[in-house]
């Protein structure tokens, strides 16, 4: 007996397989069938995770010629390094869904696409390499510890990586504030400006409200994601209070205080409109970010077409000498 | 360099967007490097296991671009790269009949046979 099965229907049963994979808590790779959806929040988010790690490299990269020793150095030099690494693990992963890392690029470039917000945020002291460690990669780590369990595979798999490498950030970060702290005057001013200057950002780097967060819903529902905004802002906040006591740093916030009734903090308003302008374009390095990324882009072309042309040689050569 | 890009994209390891043909063709300029899939032996006594791609000029590049972007901590002692698109796959789908010869032979496997307990050492 011969049954005709229509596309519809073929279709339904690819996204009953696909759902009953995600509701075993199962993985998606990537020669499996999934909704265009899917495929399309995945690239979107893992494209604008690699291009943040990749512009990440900037703010604190700025510092590599000037930090205070060579033990500095080498471990800035090493984090620096490491968040290019996580931009091309992520690169790799959004390959996997049919993506072409060279028009990722090229969208980082004309602003077609975005990264997060915390990096168009200049650092002209020192104390801002501690601070990002421990409060940018903090948030970074609080973030991105659930997305070790994304449903996409590949995702999961380079989240895993990346979060191993992410500790020594925030450790390296935390140390240098310490040894800053325990300096001078002049010294715990500058970490305290440091933490003024990057408390709110930080708190802006989980996004929008849940209310205002329309794909979020959608996110989790496919397990891309694992915890709504707010619950990851209010984990991050919980984390770094006694982080901040430990310190001897005060977080400028007047309304953050523990609430024993939630078990939590609770703390003040983040200004959405602020994170809205920086993300649409209008933040203190938004211009800056974008066009030292584009100089490195333009400024490497030749050494891309020299090794494509050697590589080129090389494989003519070979099949001369098979010949 | 094309032909090698949609080679990359019908390749096994990677996915496909709706049919679309990803990668530098038609642009001379852009000179995109091939795929290559990663291959890591965490150390001695242990199998190669894929750990993820990279792009590069050729393969001793791709070995190099290896080295630094997978075994920055230790992470391996050995590395092997392969152009992704000499890579052919099984399909994906595990109801695919091309595993259905293993499913039905449970004799294959040690628990398929009763032994009484006080039988030693089996």
């Amino acid at each position: 007996m011969v049954v005709a099965v229509t596309a519809a229907e073929e279709t339904r049963e690819f996204e009953e397989h696909f759902d009953r994979t995600i509701a075993r808590e199962q993985r998606i790779e990537p020669r499996d069938w999934m909704p265009g959806g899917y495929r399309k929040t995945l690239i979107r988010q893992i494209s604008q995770h690699a291009h943040s790690e990749i512009i990440g490299m900037q703010p604190e990269g700025e510092w590599i010629t000037r930090a205070p020793s060579l033990r500095r150095k080498a471990i800035l030099l090493a984090k620096v390094q490491d968040e290019a690494g996580h931009g091309l693990y992520l690169y790799s992963a959004a390959e996997t869904l049919g993506a072409d890392r060279d028009e990722l690029t090229d969208m980082l470039i004309d602003g077609r696409q975005k990264y997060s917000s915390i990096f168009n945020y200049p650092t002209p002291t020192f104390a801002d390499v501690g601070v990002i460690g421990w409060l940018v990669d903090g948030a970074a780590i609080c973030n991105q510890v659930p997305l070790c369990r994304s449903s996409y595979g590949p995702y999961a798999r380079a989240m895993i990586r990346i979060c191993k490498e992410e500790s020594f950030h925030q450790r390296q970060g935390y140390e240098l504030l310490m040894t800053m702290t325990r300096g001078t005057t002049a010294q715990r001013a500058m970490v305290q400006d440091a933490v003024d200057r990057w408390w709110w950002p930080s708190l802006m780097m989980f996004g929008p409200p849940d209310d205002a967060s329309p794909n979020s819903a959608r996110s989790m529902a496919w397990k891309i994601k694992r915890h709504s905004n707010d619950e990851l802002r209010q984990r991050f906040v919980d984390m770094t209070v006694p982080q901040a006591e430990a310190l001897g740093v005060r977080l400028p916030d007047p309304d953050l205080r523990w609430n024993d009734e939630r078990g939590h903090h609770d703390f003040g308003r983040p200004d959405w409109d602020e994170l809205k302008r920086v993300i649409s374009g209008d933040g203190p390095c938004n211009a800056e970010r974008i066009a030292v990324r584009r100089a490195a882009h333009e400024d490497g072309a030749w050494v891309r077409e020299a090794a494509a042309a050697h590589a080129a040689k090389q494989a003519e050569r070979a099949r001369g000498a098979v010949a | 360099m094309s032909s090698d890009m949609s080679s990359d994209m019908s390749s096994g390891v990677n996915g496909d967007m709706n049919g679309r043909v990803s990668g530098g063709e038609g642009d001379g300029v852009r000179a995109s490097w091939p795929l290559y899939e990663v291959f890591v032996r965490g150390k001695r006594g242990l199998n190669h296991v894929h750990v993820g791609s990279l792009r590069a000029a050729d393969d001793e590049t791709a070995l190099r671009h290896a080295r630094d972007l997978y075994t920055r901590r230790n992470e391996g002692v050995s590395i092997w790269v392969v152009r992704s698109y000499h890579i052919t796959a099984s399909s994906p789908d595990e109801k695919d009949p091309f595993f259905a010869p293993s499913g039905d032979k449970v004799y294959r496997h040690p628990t398929f046979y009763e032994i009484p307990d006080d039988v030693p050492h089996m």
